[in-house]
C-alpha cells in the first residue's frame, strides 16, 4: 500500500469520521490508483525524528535488507547537496523514502512508484551534519531499510 | 517565461530514463538572512511525471531536499517521441508545468 494511507491511518486513530471513510477507500485502490490520488504527507514531513516521521508515513517500521542498496558519498563536503541514490532487487515497490536522521524534520522526500516504474531514484538532499542517511523502500505492503553514515563537513541548514 | 522545469528523457528499449532539474528556492524555513531575519520556508511539495495520462512517477518533497532539484527515474515504456509531462506545486501554491518529448 502506498503512503498516503499513513496520514489517514493517524486521523482514525483521532476519530477524524468522514476522513477516516476516505481511508477505508483508498485501502481497496490498486497501487497506481492510489498513487495518483496521493495526498502530500504533511504530517510525516513535521516530525523530528525518522522513528515518529516512519510512523507517521507509514504506519510500521522496517527491517534491515541488503536487497536494498544505497548509493551515498562517505564524506560530503557540502551539506547543502549530497547526492543520494537508491536502488532496489526487490519486486512489487510501491514507494521509496529517503530520512536524514539528524535534520530538523527527518523525512527528506518520499516517492510513489507506480507499477511499471523503475525502483530506484537520485536524487539531491540536504544534511544539516555528520548523521545516518536511511533509505525506505516499500515492496509488497513491507518496509525495508539500508542505512550508511555521511559525514558531513559543512552543514547545509547553517546561516 | 522561460520554464523552471528542464527533463531529458531518454528512451533505452524497454525503459525510459527520467532526468529533472528545476529551478527553486528550496528555503527550508531554518536558514537566516544577512540582517538576522528568518528566511521563510518555501519549497516544492509534489512533483508529478505523466505519461499517456497515466502517473510514473510522483515525488513528495519537504525542505530538506537541495535547492534548484535534481530527481533521476526511469519506467517501463514509453517510446521516442511520446510526451512526458511534468509539474509541481509548492507549499505557497505556486505552481508550474512543462511537457518533454520522450528522445
Amino acid at each position: 500500500m502506498s503512503t498516503c494511507q499513513s496520514p489517514t491511518r493517524r486521523l482514525i486513530l483521532q476519530g477524524a469520521g468522514a476522513v477516516a471513510l476516505f481511508g477505508l477507500g483508498t485501502l481497496s485502490f490498486t497501487p497506481a490508483l492510489a498513487a495518483a490520488n496521493d495526498k502530500y504527507p504533511e504530517d510525516a514531513f513535521k516530525q523530528k525524528s525518522d522513528a515518529d516521521a516512519l510512523k507517521a508515513l507509514y504506519g510500521k517500521t522496517a527491517e534491515a535488507s541488503d536487497k536494498v542498496k544505497l548509493d551515498a558519498p562517505e564524506i560530503a563536503e557540502n551539506g547543502a547537496v549530497v547526492p543520494i541514490a537508491v536502488t532496489t532487487t526487490l519486486a512489487d515497490v510501491s514507494s521509496i523514502s529517503f530520512f536524514v536522521s539528524e535534520n530538523p524534520n527527518a523525512l527528506a522526500a518520499s516517492y510513489i512508484i507506480p507499477a511499471g516504474t523503475v525502483p530506484a531514484v537520485a536524487n539531491r538532499l540536504k544534511m544539516a551534519k555528520t548523521c545516518n542517511v536511511i533509505a525506505i523502500v516499500e515492496s509488497g505492503g513491507k518496509l525495508y531499510s539500508a542505512t550508511k553514515e555521511v559525514k558531513v563537513t559543512v552543514g547545509g541548514c547553517g546561516g | 517565461m522561460a520554464s523552471t522545469i528542464r527533463v531529458r528523457a531518454t528512451n533505452t528499449g524497454d525503459t525510459t530514463e527520467v532526468q529533472a532539474l528545476i529551478q527553486h528556492p528550496m528555503d527550508s524555513g531554518f536558514i537566516k538572512d544577512a540582517k538576522g531575519e528568518t528566511i521563510p520556508a518555501h519549497f516544492i511539495q509534489q512533483l508529478t511525471f505523466e505519461h499517456n495520462g497515466k502517473t510514473v512517477f510522483l515525488a513528495d518533497w519537504g525542505p530538506a531536499v537541495s535547492k534548484d532539484p535534481y530527481v533521476k527515474f526511469a519506467f517501463k515504456g514509453g517510446a521516442k517521441g511520446d510526451e512526458l509531462k511534468i509539474s509541481w506545486v509548492d507549499n505557497k501554491g505556486a505552481s508550474d508545468s512543462t511537457t518533454a518529448k520522450i528522445a
